[in-house]
């Protein structure tokens, strides 16, 4: 009895430690990635299709070997769309060992959150477009669709030559990432003589949109310019559509979302958008064979938010495993002016460069929603 | 002149929605003298029952509409009276309204737990197409859910006046003590005020959800508008919650349109401020007499 008594501070030691053991040598056996995203709140039809994105795109890098010969794992954190929480939560998952950040999504967000990953070295991929993210010197933030400033210029062609519009309305919403797409637009119809004649802001979670468009089909520009959130996009074409808003009604990447025509039905019919990218874009091989996948394993179709996750966790693989290290700082080294050709790397589905800020350039599309669906109209070469 | 009458048109359509909700308040008041803070909720609630009928059940869009209206009835009528009212009302009215803000937090909570956070498509009940009024075009859907608003305001009315079943639920409302002594089933006349205001929520739940989607946060926003529609046109009368509804709907849309967009969220408690300072009774209530 005494000698069991003897050996029992041992024995509860061995018993405490033992966890702790088994979980280094799991974390020495694991890479992990942090899924930061709006999984609930305004922001989840964005941060859903994001998360199971970017879930995808960790079976297919487990499949292939994981990063550096690890398998990946990529707990989730639900921002609720709230950009205090984001930043608590990427605090959180640093803490937990992530090497990256996944996420996130809303502009609003990014810009409090990524402040702390790059205080901690972490590099972050993010679906976020508002032009300020990559205009802070942050040099660990890195978008996985061009912002903004070069999305919405792609459009000034069409504007200008396919529409020849003389005038022009902008509807957006007023948060980060409607004001940022808002003042781009306004400076490039500036640039290409077309004048804006009516400027109408809306607020986020908006439910009625009458005033919204009886303004802007008193002012009949030629066509309108829609920067919106998903549901906010959804709720202005069904009033459009009640008031028989007559011009072209054209947005940049969210308005001819699928989350987007589910909600507004027939009232999304014939909008217009530019995408970055887009799972209708079926000739590209990658996209066809993603948007094959995510439709086997989520059983409904991709939205762009969901390639924007998958390229941001095969992104972070290439370039992990290019740099032969998760360290960030040398993660960070690599990625600027970083080129990767989907000849070499089929995962990132287009040819892709990011700048010295971590903006990113690729080719483009411009789509129509044609009975029900994303049709591809045209493409945009990278700017 | 066209963008007036539409923008008119559209805050008139949107405020007599505003009103039915409102009316559930005055309802409520009536009958047991409190605050139901989960009535956003009410609204919010019964397009999920269509939207289940319709997915889970398999059921038509009109049939589970049926299914929505009388699910909603019974668990927001008959159901929110017995479990939550008549236990805790003798406990004061107070604790009531902490209750019912706490049910609307539980309603709000379990529709996103159960159905998801993102906003779900809500088929219309009319077609939206727009037909020309005085040389404007203006929509078809508008005017019906205006009509039908004030059409149910109306029947209420002439039920609560011309009935025998409606002057025994008034006369409940006034002096439900006297009311007992002259015969009148007070219980059973609270039990329809309850059941009354469940309708009346699920109806502005139908004729909005299909603006608004269906989203578990509608009712809050909702449920606010309609609690100051109600204290601007007098929380004691049901033309009251009629009058501030309608102007609500009406001002926000004509701030809008023609002063300013942003601050619009602003208006009703900028209206309900000076209401209280100016006309605390609210623009047609009466004032009530309170023994200390």
């Amino acid at each position: 009895m005494g000698h069991f008594k003897h050996h029992r501070g041992l024995l509860l030691a061995a018993v405490f430690a033992l966890p702790a053991l088994i979980g280094t040598a799991q974390a020495a056996d694991t890479v992990k990635l942090g899924m930061v995203g709006e999984l609930s709140g305004a922001g989840a039809p964005s941060g859903t299709n994001w998360r199971d994105g970017a879930k995808l795109a960790v079976t297919e890098v487990n499949a292939a070997g994981g990063i550096l010969g690890k398998k990946v794992e990529m707990p989730e954190f639900d921002t609720q769309t709230d950009p205090q929480v984001s930043r608590a939560l990427v605090q959180k998952a640093i803490d937990d060992g992530v090497v990256a950040i996944i996420g996130t999504v809303y502009s609003g967000s990014t810009l409090v959150n990524m402040l702390v990953a790059k205080q901690n070295s972490i590099p972050q991929f993010v679906g976020s477009e508002a032009p300020t993210i990559v205009e802070r010197g942050n040099p660990f933030v890195y978008r996985t669709s061009s912002g903004a400033q070069k999305g919405v210029p792609a459009l000034t062609p069409y504007f200008k030559d396919t529409l020849k519009a003389k005038k022009v309305g902008v509807a957006w919403v007023n948060n980060e990432f409607g004001r940022g797409g808002r003042n781009v637009f306004i400076a490039e119809m500036k640039k290409a003589g077309i004048d804006v004649v009516i400027d109408v802001a809306s607020e986020q979670a908006q439910t009625d949109y009458a005033a919204d468009v009886a303004k802007l089909k008193s002012a009949n520009p030629d066509a309108v310019f829609v920067y919106m959130n998903q549901e906010e996009s959804a709720r202005f074409l069904i009033e459009a559509k009640k008031q028989t808003l007559p011009m072209p009604l054209v947005g940049e990447v969210t308005l001819t979302e699928a989350k987007v025509i589910e909600l507004a039905g027939p009232a999304a019919e014939g909008a217009i958008a530019h995408v970055g990218v887009t799972a209708t874009a079926t000739e590209v091989p990658g996209i066809a064979a993603f948007a094959r996948s995510f439709e086997e394993t989520f059983k409904r179709k991709p939205t762009h938010d969901a390639i924007k996750g998958y390229v941001g966790v095969w992104s972070t693989k290439y370039v992990m495993d290019m740099v032969g290290k998760t360290d960030g700082e040398a993660f960070s080294k690599k990625m600027k002016g970083l080129c990767l050709k989907v000849a070499d790397h089929p995962k990132i589905l287009l040819d892709t460069c990011w700048d010295d800020r971590g903006e990113m350039s690729r080719p483009s599309f411009m789509v129509q929603v044609k009975g029900g669906s994303p049709v591809v109209i045209g493409s945009v070469p990278a700017n | 002149m066209s963008q007036f009458l539409q923008v008119l048109l559209s805050g008139l359509a949107t405020g007599a929605v505003y009103a039915l909700v409102a009316i559930g308040f005055t309802l409520v008041w009536q009958a047991a003298q409190t605050v139901n803070f989960a009535q956003g909720e009410f609204v919010m609630l019964p397009a999920f029952f269509v939207l289940i009928g319709m997915n889970w059940l398999g059921l038509s869009f009109w049939i589970s509409l049926l299914f929505g209206l009388v699910v909603s009835v019974v668990l927001l009528g008959l159901v929110f009276k017995k479990l939550i009212v008549e236990p805790i009302l003798p406990h004061g009215g107070i604790t009531l309204i902490i209750a019912t803000m706490a049910l609307g937090i539980l309603l709000k909570e379990s529709a996103k737990e159960f159905y998801g956070a993102e906003a779900q498509p809500f088929p219309a009940l009319f077609p939206g197409d727009p037909i020309n009024l005085f040389g404007a075009a203006v929509s078809l859907r508008d005017l019906l859910n205006l009509a039908i608003s004030l059409g149910v305001v109306v029947l209420l009315t002439l039920f609560l006046n011309r009935t025998r079943t409606g002057r025994c639920m008034q006369a409940t409302a006034q002096n439900p003590a006297v009311a007992e002594i002259l015969g009148v089933d007070v219980k059973r006349m609270v039990l329809y005020t309850f059941l009354i205001n469940a309708a009346l929520a699920t109806l502005a739940s139908f004729l909005i959800t299909p603006v608004y989607l269906a989203k578990f946060s509608n009712g809050e926003t909702l449920g606010l508008i309609a609690f100051i529609a109600a204290i601007v046109g007098g929380f004691n009368q049901i033309r009251g919650a009629l009058v501030g509804g309608l102007l609500i709907g009406v001002l926000d849309n004509l701030t809008a349109t023609y002063v300013t967009a942003q601050y619009r969220a602003a208006l009703p408690l900028v209206l309900l401020i000076a209401i209280i300072l100016v006309r605390p009774q609210g623009l047609v209530g009466t004032s009530e007499g309170r023994a200390v």
